[in-house]
């Protein structure tokens, strides 16, 4: 058991440091998330155009929920498509 | 009195005049109901994201008004009647949208661009990290 204890790493062992992610809609101060801007609304989706979950970007609930309303309004005025490959 | 907004997209194949003319026609109806127009706006030609009806452009246009619940649903119904306009969209403004809107409108001509340029510079670096973060997560 002691000899265990004596085990030495060469280099030192990378502990994750998670760089906490946050909500940019809470931070910067946005209130309002626009259907008519799909410039903005493209980093919230990914190749496919889906919409991209919160675990990824960090959203808040609050937020993912007005995301996930305004991409789908710009959706219906065929300013994001429904679907897609290679959208970037 | 609400205030609402509306997006709806032309047929490409009607001239200029012909486009002006139908946007004139919905302004008319909204007038004659009663309601009060804030803004107008015209995107122009813009391409479509996807087909509708077999066709990859269309002319956006974009209106912003004051009216009864009751005008949005003849609005609507116009649309429906309409066959030279393929897609529209008509939403409430909360308190929220109504705050963005006045901004939008007070920066005026600039169409199609995104609310304060300074806070978008500093959420694209952001994004750069994001996406490098989540590449990781899905490895």
């Amino acid at each position: 058991m002691a000899k265990q204890s004596e085990i030495r790493y060469l280099t030192p062992l990378s502990v994750d440091v998670k760089k906490k992610k946050y909500c940019r809609f809470k931070k910067n101060g946005i209130k309002y998330i626009d259907y008519k801007d799909p410039d903005f609304l493209k980093k919230f989706l990914n190749e496919q155009g889906k919409i991209l979950p919160r675990r990824i970007t960090g959203t808040s609930l609050k937020f993912q929920r007005r995301i996930a309303q305004a991409v789908k309004r710009a959706r219906h005025i065929a300013m994001l498509p429904y679907v897609t490959d290679l959208m970037k | 009195m609400n205030n609402y907004e509306t997006v709806f997209i032309l047929t490409p194949v009607l001239s200029d005049a012909q486009m002006k003319e139908a946007v004139e026609k919905f302004k008319n109806l909204l007038k004659e109901q009663g309601a009060e127009i804030v803004n107008e706006e015209d995107w122009g030609l813009r391409k479509l994201a996807y087909n509708i009806d077999k066709k990859t452009t269309g002319f956006y246009s974009f209106l912003e008004f004051n009216a009864e619940p009751t005008v949005v649903e003849k609005l609507e119904l116009n649309f429906r009647r309409d066959e030279r306009v393929i897609r529209f969209l008509t939403v409430k403004q909360d308190k929220f949208s109504l705050e963005y809107a006045e901004k939008r409108r007070n920066k005026g001509g600039k169409k199609q661009e995104a609310p304060a340029p300074v806070v978008r510079k500093a959420e694209k670096a952001e994004v750069a990290e994001l996406e490098v973060t989540s590449n990781e997560k899905e490895d």
